[in-house]
């Protein structure tokens, strides 16, 4: 009993030390790989459109509706204590720093990926990733640098649209509902916000996109075992990214606390 | 001339190629015959560099490939052309695109000349004019063809062909059969034929290898193979469920 609970132990703290092993690696090789001719211009655009611009429908949304909900949820509170105005200004905040960032890290785990993951994974399955190997194409060059390119990029655009979507949901149930006057709204919203807010806001999504594609690239490539082993490695893939996605969230916001208090 | 020297390789402890050593010499078709996952792609993907041995060697040409750099490895896969057992084609890309993949990729060539010569390489199959399809509209037999067109699209030096005729019905497998001898004596290519159909291994190869627990237990042309008297090669060969191989994995279990 005791035995085996050690044994499994070792197992879970290998296969981390494994994983840690294989993502620093294929990060490492990723990054050397983006900055060495030749480009492909076309295959990063290309998934751009794919992981940024297919997924504005989905991340507007998500913003629109987090705005209604949380403008409503602080009106209980403000109400109460009679400053239905600084709504603005904490939503405005919140959306910007914090929840605009990571619903749309979230969301984009989810839906790009976990296609990704699928898609490499199946790649794998069927053998075509040693296919191109065999066709003297790098693997992580051809499939993994364009994918984490374009997440990379994407990732601050799609938040700082999902920071605006959100912040008019809020501005909505503000003017419409709650009567607060629309040039009042945003004046307050305007003042509460500063350049620090959106850096410190749009900075960590750039890391939210490494990972995202760098850990859904690498379980597609370690898929093992047929239909089954794609599946086991999509939910993975989605599990690890979020978790590293709160993890790298809650450091980028205790540094920049300290950074720029 | 591809020549491999005392090849190990292990997967989690369990020993699949065991100090393998095997000839293949220039413009000969050699196949390679054992049992389903008793390490015949393990081979080949070394002989084209995708896995890396523990020990040993391959040369080809006279030249070990074994612990070149990317760059190197490159420069000798493009000399070699691999057919994979399911085609292992870009279902992303359409088939003509497939075939010319190497074009695309490290040539610069329009896109006229890359269907001009996607198709010369389809026609080789007896498939022209499909190039416009997409991998998902082929039948199994019809990708394993594509597959080929792709390996032989650059004109490589040598073919490898894992399992050409698994999986397709008896008569795609003797027209396989036929497309490998055909673009054997056409091209000049040095082939070599992972398989354990052995009708097949009969029709296309020069000389047959038998790989067993890791190693090459036995090598012949085809009518030494046929008349053996080792006793796994025998049971092989004639598909018996009692002998030698057998026996040994009751005594595993």
């Amino acid at each position: 009993m005791m035995n085996n609970f050690f044994i499994n132990l070792g197992r879970k703290v290998l296969s981390f030390l494994y994983f840690s092993g294989g993502l620093a690696n294929l990060a490492s090789q990723t990054i050397y790989l983006a900055f060495t001719p030749p480009f492909k211009r076309d295959h990063v655009f290309e998934q751009a459109k794919k992981a940024g611009y297919d997924s504005f429908p989905i991340v507007s949304l998500v913003a629109l509706f987090i705005g209604f909900i949380f403008a409503l949820q602080t009106a209980y509170f403000m109400q109460r204590i009679g400053s239905e105005l600084y709504i603005a200004s904490l939503v405005a905040l919140s959306v910007v720093r914090e929840l605009g960032p990571v619903i749309t890290a979230l969301v984009v785990a989810g839906r790009v990926g976990a296609a990704i993951t699928a898609e490499l994974g199946s790649m794998q399955v069927t053998e075509q990733i040693d296919a191109l190997e065999t066709l003297a194409t790098n693997p992580i060059k051809y499939l993994v640098v364009p994918r984490f390119l374009a997440l990379t990029l994407m990732l601050p655009l799609l938040t700082l649209y999902a920071d605006a979507i959100g912040i008019f949901g809020s501005y909505i149930i503000c003017v419409f509902k709650l009567g607060i006057s629309s040039s009042m709204y945003l004046h307050v919203t305007w003042d509460a916000l500063m350049y620090k807010d959106l850096f410190t806001g749009l900075f960590k999504t750039v890391f939210f996109g490494m990972i995202i594609a760098l850990v859904s690239c690498y379980h597609g490539f370690n898929v093992e075992g047929g239909a089954e082993g794609v599946g086991r490695a999509t939910t993975h893939s989605v599990v690890t990214s979020f978790i590293m996605i709160i993890v790298a969230d809650c450091f980028f916001t205790a540094l920049f606390y300290f950074i720029f208090p | 001339m591809i020549e491999i020297k005392d090849l190990t390789k292990n997967f989690n402890s369990h020993k699949v190629l065991d100090e393998l050593s095997l000839k293949i010499n220039t413009g000969e078709t050699c196949v390679v015959i054992g049992r389903s996952g008793c390490g015949k792609s393990v081979l080949l993907k070394h002989i084209i560099g995708i896995l890396k041995p523990e020990k040993g060697k391959i040369f080809i040409d006279g030249k070990e490939v074994t612990n070149l750099n990317e760059e190197e490895l490159n420069g000798v896969r493009m000399k070699i052309g691999m057919v994979f057992q399911g085609g292992a084609l870009f279902d992303s890309l359409t088939v003509a695109e497939n075939v010319g993949f190497n074009f695309i990729e490290h040539g610069h060539i329009s896109r006229k000349e890359l269907l001009e010569k996607a198709e010369e390489a389809l026609c080789l199959v007896d498939l022209c004019g499909i190039g416009n399809l997409m991998p998902s509209e082929l039948s199994g037999g019809m990708k394993k063809r594509v597959a080929l067109a792709r390996a032989i699209c650059t004109k490589p030096e040598i073919i490898l062909y894992d399992e050409p005729t698994t999986g397709v019905d008896p008569i795609t497998a003797d027209s396989i059969n036929e497309l490998i001898k055909n673009l054997h004596d056409k091209l000049k290519v040095t082939s070599v034929v992972v398989t354990h159909d052995m009708k097949s291994a009969y029709k296309v190869g020069d000389r047959i290898a038998m790989l067993y627990q890791g190693k090459i237990i036995a090598e012949g042309s085809p009518g030494e193979i046929q008349n053996t008297t080792h006793p796994v090669v025998h049971q092989f060969i004639n598909g018996l469920s009692k002998g030698p191989i057998t026996e040994t994995l009751e005594e595993f279990r």
